[in-house]
């Protein structure tokens, strides 16, 4: 009875800057996952975003690009329309993608590039030290709300898997949690089908995790799965939003 | 099939989300500090470890694995 | 090789074709956008990639992306694009990756106009982004060196691993002249498996390639911008272009002009010429790397008594003339910059302020 369970290759074995408990490293080892099993590594290029995760490419074994601050998106696209043999994904957080590179992943997706992307939605700036983003929740404190998110004064958050389905442009839209066991599976079958749409040169793949801050959030790491559970699932519903025929 | 559960306890930061979720409480938090200035996770009552390496999913750095042994047990 | 009578935008275009470019990214912008309406047809006719992005933003990381994974790349626009790019090419500069934008110069600052300019000197030689990086700058006089510096620079962009800029403007772009595509100026793209992230099973190999321009390590971050000097410092040795039109008379004024508004130069000091008046200029070819040296010879000739600098701006070079003449002569400025271009007679009324 059991099973085994062992590091993917392509993960590298360098120790991680995440915070303790930070659902990032979960994200990392589910797309490597997917690489290995789909044995692509080879011709896979990543693109780091600047945020918590811009130091990913020191925690993958595949070329890697970094990206200016929302841009990766562009970039990817810059890739695979120059060789479209290449398996390119873009790994960015909430800040990098729903704020100042909204613009580049609507037109990414709006144009049906063929490359994949992994958004990390933790409703917080983390690498910045807690500041509001585009998806914190009404009345969720950070540094630059400190009384809570005034959603009179900026809006309500983004769910950007619901916005992403909106375009008539074909692709896989999913919004995944890394939350619990099952959820982490769930997410780790959605990102592998994600990258086999792009192997299959089919469509646009957009893979939203809802992940933790705790150290931006002032939680434990076990209070803080439960706080994301609590606020963040009821607003961002988990599901696949569109996906190709 | 035997497997053996392994804690790389240097690449764990304590953040105790396996031991939160281990589903036989095999697991506790050492008063142990290891290099990185973090309390490593450790297996309290190994015995108790099914291998059903939940563990493993829930852990953001891959600190623990487990691996198929060899020898056959007999239980 | 026959000539053919081509507009400059769309010469441009063929220039990178034959240069052996098969991919470009751009956003529409007057008066530059024919480039793009002129490679949106022949790019699929070479199976090259034609891709008009959402902003020049997000093409400046189009180029950056394709760039770093290897291909030969291009983007072409016009001032206030540049503008947006400036971040871009201050990243493909640090993360040292070979990539060709051409400015078509239009009016500003703000939304300015639509004519012709010189105004973007300052943002294309001192930096239109952060940090200490430089464009190597061409600034073509007409079509037919807009097509051989666009040819030379896909070379010259990977021999030294960075953005190259051809600095041209609305006139030349606009205009419609005989041009020929010297098929000499086609290099072979460099060999990129040591840097580019073209993928391992590409390059047989299992070691990795990073692009990237993040050195938190002080001391890391200081060797880059090293490497980038070194770099600059090669373009200052090996790369300054210029010409000398009647400076081997005994001209009493030196102008400095570049571009179009050195055209209109060559026709004043012409006419001058013809009632015995000589005047000399020097024209840069290079803007980066700026040609010093040839500046201050030709201002310190023993005939020679002021320079002027002629710009389409308020005065931009004028600051690098100063600093090469090294206050041995006075240096002056004349520009108009609203988009009309100075005339001859116009140029001929200043120079005679000055004798």
């Amino acid at each position: 009875m059991g099973k085994s369970f062992s590091t993917p290759k392509s993960l590298s074995d360098n120790y991680t800057h995440y915070c303790p408990g930070c659902t990032h490293g979960i994200a990392h080892r589910l797309v490597a996952q997917a690489i290995d099993e789909l044995g692509i590594a080879g011709r896979t290029v990543g693109i780091a975003p600047v945020g918590c995760a811009v130091l990913a490419y020191n925690y993958f074994t595949c070329d890697f690009q970094e990206a200016a601050h929302g841009r990766a998106p562009a970039m990817a696209t810059g890739i695979k329309r120059v060789r479209p043999d290449l398996i390119v994904f873009t790994y960015q957080g909430d800040g990098d993608l729903a704020s100042i590179g909204m613009g580049e992943i609507i037109h990414a997706a709006n144009r049906g590039e063929k490359f994949t992307t992994i958004f990390i939605n933790n409703a917080i700036y983390g690498m910045t030290g807690g500041q509001m983003a585009p998806t914190t929740m009404p009345g969720q404190r950070a540094t630059t709300a400190p009384a809570g998110r005034d959603t009179d004064q900026t809006g309500m958050p983004i769910r950007m898997a619901n916005l992403l389905k909106e375009l008539v442009t074909p692709g896989y839209i999913t919004r995944q949690a890394l939350l619990n066991p099952k959820q982490i599976n769930k997410a780790k079958k959605a990102i592998k089908k994600a990258f086999e749409y792009q192997v299959e040169g089919k469509c646009f793949s957009f893979v939203e995790l809802i992940s933790t801050c705790p150290t931006n959030w002032g939680l434990t790491p076990v209070d803080a799965l439960k706080w994301a559970e609590d606020t963040l699932l009821p607003y961002y519903e988990l599901g696949d939003y569109k996906v190709p025929e | 099939m035997a497997y053996q559960h392994i804690i790389d306890s240097e690449r764990c930061k304590g953040c105790g989300l396996c031991v939160n979720f281990c589903p036989k409480k095999v697991l506790e938090i050492t008063d142990k500090v290891n290099a990185k200035g973090h309390f490593p996770v450790y297996q309290a009552r190994p015995d108790d470890c099914i291998h059903c390496t939940i563990c493993c999913i829930m852990c953001p750095d891959v600190a623990i694995s487990v691996v198929e042994t060899e020898k056959v047990t007999t239980d | 090789m026959a000539k053919v009578l081509m507009k400059g935008n769309e010469a441009i275009g063929e220039a990178a074709i034959r240069a052996g470019c098969k991919n470009y990214f751009a956003y529409p912008i007057t008066p530059q956008s024919e480039v793009a309406e002129y490679l949106a047809k022949r790019m699929p006719e070479v199976d090259g990639v034609f891709l008009q992005g959402e902003s020049e933003v997000a093409v400046g990381y189009m180029i950056f992306g394709a760039s770093a994974c290897g291909e030969r790349v291009m983007t072409t626009s016009s001032s206030p694009g540049v503008s947006l790019m400036g971040e871009a090419i201050s990243y493909i500069s640090a993360a040292q990756c070979p990539a060709v934008f051409v400015n078509i110069m239009r009016g500003g600052p703000g939304l300015g106009g639509i004519l012709p300019s010189q105004g973007d000197y300052f943002q294309a030689t001192k930096g239109g982004g952060h940090g200490d990086y430089h464009l190597l700058v061409l600034a073509p006089d007409g079509v037919q060196e807009a097509v051989e510096m666009t040819m030379k620079a896909f070379g010259l962009a990977e021999k030294y691993r960075g953005p190259v800029m051809i600095l041209g403007d609305g006139l030349i772009g606009q205009m419609m002249e005989p041009v020929e595509f010297p098929d000499d100026l086609m290099t072979e793209p460099s060999n990129k498996d040591d840097w580019a992230t073209s993928g391992m099973d590409t390059r047989k190999s299992d070691k990795r390639n990073l692009v990237r321009s993040l050195f938190l390590d002080p001391k890391e971050l200081n060797d880059n911008n090293l490497a980038l000097k070194a770099k600059y410092e090669q373009m200052k040795k090996e790369e300054v272009l210029y010409e000398g039109y009647n400076t081997d008379t005994d001209y009493k004024v030196l102008i400095v002009s570049y571009g179009t508004m050195s055209r209109v130069c060559k026709t004043s000091i012409d006419m001058m010429k013809q009632d015995g008046i000589e005047v000399g200029l020097l024209r840069p070819k290079s803007l980066f790397p700026f040609p010093e040296d040839a500046v201050f010879k030709a201002s310190t000739k023993e005939s020679c008594q002021s320079v002027i600098s002629i710009e389409m701006s308020m005065g931009q070079m004028v600051e690098d003339v100063e600093r090469c003449v090294k206050g041995q002569r006075k240096v002056d400025f004349y520009g108009e910059c609203g988009g009309d271009i100075p005339t001859p007679e116009k140029i001929i009324e200043i120079i005679k302020g000055l004798l």
